[in-house]
């Protein structure tokens, strides 16, 4: 709501009480009974369309004004709090905006030539890696962390100690950094079983690193589906089972999504845990046990040799337009799942 | 049901599901034995004193003290903390109870983006603007404690923001309602009714919020300079644990490569116990 709109209502507390609780008809009531006062300021009327009166901006403004006199404090208090919102909004807008607008003009026919060289720094390569990482990393994560919800939802009971202990370590993974995720992969993937740096390695570090976020998501949204859903279900003879695949599943979809789409997008800005398991060569591997860099990788690397600068602001600008989309896109199916409900 | 052929799926499924949901408690398993398994044995070969304590990490001289690195992790976490937690917690308390409905969703989505936008990318700004913006304002080399402080802090910000804005919103109305009624101002209602009722979730956003400018390690390579120098104060570079790990190691060997993964042990240990603190807080909000 604009400035001048909520000075120019400052005032009168007393009488917008009455207003701000009903619609345009019963208001046209109320200007009968307290005529005197709506015709101080006709106009008033018709700025209160919100009913609940400490959701209005203005109500509250109102309010405050007045203390404002007797507590200048609150004012203090209150101006700190909204330059801090106004804060984080300009930090993320400006950083945003600088590198898209900065970005932009890099983004030559040369960097998408089908391979890389010294000269192009094509970053198809990298796509085309990243691509290859987030799906295979999804198809091997979202199966397990789907299972793993259903068990804990549908199956596990309450409060037993293996669920709290699945809990513990989920809880625990999801704490745990990128790097630590990559020294791990390194040992373990690359090391103990041989892989050397591969994108199968790589692949697979992300599925323990993306996990839990997919166990959370998917559990939230099976709890979210209602009881009588199930119940129903049961009654109609159904198993548990077919319950599951044919009834709650289907309703949970939406949440999954979300969350498989959050997973996406820090698959796709990951690179602590990939810069030593999957490496950082520039082309496409022949087969799932080459090493090959993803975007992300394929930026610091750019960034930080400090001879393609302008190529890294290229790749900034896909990163940060493939994360805004994946944003969108997660927003987006969680917001399906609220309204799909009701 | 119980009759039919579908009861040996039945179970057959639900030992999947179960294998499935045991696989975090396997992860979490193979990765303390093999970090540790990997780690301990390069800090008993160096010996712990000299290891956690000792001062210089020359790895040509077989000298491997982290104490640098552990400090400078220490240092530059607290520097993102004094920085992101005021204005995230002040955020939080704005998108809670200031905020007007028709920006939220703006404003929400604006801090949901700045969670998801990767570290590279944010390293790569603190590359392209605050460093160059710090040798201006210091004329010095811009690659310092502050900086890689000051960037983490916007990192955080959005971590410690969603979830101090969810403790905050938790809070019963009538906490709010109750102070209002007597008499108290809308501020004092938020910043000493319902603000102090969030408290257990707040820290834990904080404490996460630790977890996460501790553990980062891309965006601090790229803007803290890396000296293996014992940290000399807020305008000279510094070296993180994290990042002594990924600076070193593309070409170290042997005991070299030993104590970059018992650098990686001991961020662990850090990580272990910021965690454990995190679950500690919520389930004290959760009783509360």
């Amino acid at each position: 709501m604009s400035r001048e709109k909520r000075l120019s209502t400052g005032g009168h507390s007393g009488v917008a009480g009455h207003n701000e609780n009903s619609d345009r008809q019963e208001s046209r009531k109320i200007e009968i009974q307290g005529g005197e006062a709506v015709m101080q300021n006709p106009q008033r009327r018709l700025e209160f369309p919100e009913n609940d009166r400490r959701e209005s901006v203005s109500g509250r403004l109102r309010m405050k004004m007045a203390s404002w006199k007797h507590y200048p404090g609150s004012a203090v208090v209150e101006i700190l709090v909204w330059l801090a919102g106004l804060v984080t909004m300009i930090v993320m807008v400006f950083l945003v905006a600088f590198i898209i607008l900065r970005g932009v003009r890099y983004l030559t026919p040369d960097l998408f030539s089908p391979t890389y060289n010294s000269e192009n720094v094509s970053l198809v390569p990298a796509f085309i890696n990243t691509l290859t990482m987030t799906g295979l990393s999804l198809l091997i994560a979202v199966p397990l962390g789907v299972f793993a919800a259903i068990y804990l939802v549908e199956y596990a009971k309450k409060g037993s100690r293996i669920v709290s202990l699945i809990r513990i370590t989920a809880e625990t993974l999801s704490g745990i950094p990128s790097i630590i995720y990559g020294l791990f992969g390194l040992l373990f993937f690359c090391t103990a079983l041989g892989w050397g740096y591969s994108l199968l390695s790589g692949s697979l570090t992300i599925v323990i690193m993306i996990l839990p976020l997919i166990i959370r998501t998917a559990e939230e949204a099976f709890l979210a589906v209602p009881d009588s859903y199930r119940e129903a279900s049961f009654g109609l003879g159904a198993g548990k089972l077919r319950t599951i695949f044919r009834v709650v599943l289907p309703d949970a979809i939406p949440g999954i999504l979300a969350g498989v789409v959050l997973a996406t997008g820090r698959i796709v800005g990951e690179t602590a845990a990939l810069i030593y398991t999957a490496g950082s060569v520039a082309q496409v591997p022949k087969d799932l046990l080459g090493s090959g860099r993803t975007l992300a990788v394929h930026m610091y690397v750019l960034s930080s040799e400090g001879l393609h600068m302008n190529q890294a602001y290229a790749t900034a600008v896909v990163l940060l337009v493939l994360v805004v989309i994946l944003n969108a896109l997660s927003g987006y199916a969680a917001a399906k799942l609220v309204h799909g409900r009701r | 049901m119980r009759k039919d052929k579908g009861k040996i799926s039945e179970i057959v499924m639900k030992v999947i599901f179960l294998a499935a949901a045991c696989t975090s408690v396997f992860a979490v398993a193979l990765i303390c034995v093999f970090l540790f398994g990997n780690g301990i044995p390069a800090i008993l070969e160096i010996g712990v004193p000299k290891f956690l304590l000792g001062q210089k990490w020359k790895p040509s001289n077989n000298l491997f003290g982290i104490l640098p690195m552990i400090l400078g992790s220490i240092y530059v976490t607290a520097g993102a903390i004094l920085i992101g937690v005021p204005i995230a917690l002040l955020t939080a308390i704005f998108m809670a109870r200031y905020c007007p409905k028709r920006i939220y969703p703006l404003v929400k989505a604006t801090v949901n983006l700045m969670a998801g936008i990767p570290s590279v990318v944010y390293g790569f700004f603190g590359l392209v603007v605050i460093v160059p913006f710090m040798r201006q304002m210091t004329g010095r080399d811009g690659s310092t404690m502050l900086t890689a402080s000051l960037l983490l802090g916007i990192m955080i910000l959005p971590t410690v923001t969603i979830q101090a804005e969810s403790a905050v919103r938790s809070v019963p109305d009538s906490y709010y309602e109750g102070s209002l009624a007597l008499g108290a101002t809308h501020e004092r209602s938020v910043f000493c009714t319902v603000f102090p009722a969030a408290k257990s979730g707040v820290m834990a956003g904080v404490v996460l919020g630790i977890g996460r400018a501790i553990g980062e390690t891309m965006a601090v390579i790229m803007v803290a300079g890396n000296q293996t120098w014992m940290p000399q104060g807020l305008l000279y570079g510094l070296r993180t644990m994290t990042a002594n790990i990924v600076m070193e190691m593309g070409y170290a060997a042997d005991l070299h490569r030993e104590a970059l993964i018992a650098t990686g042990v001991v961020l662990f240990v850090f990580i272990l116990i910021i965690n454990l603190s995190v679950s500690a807080l919520k389930r004290r909000t959760m009783y509360e």
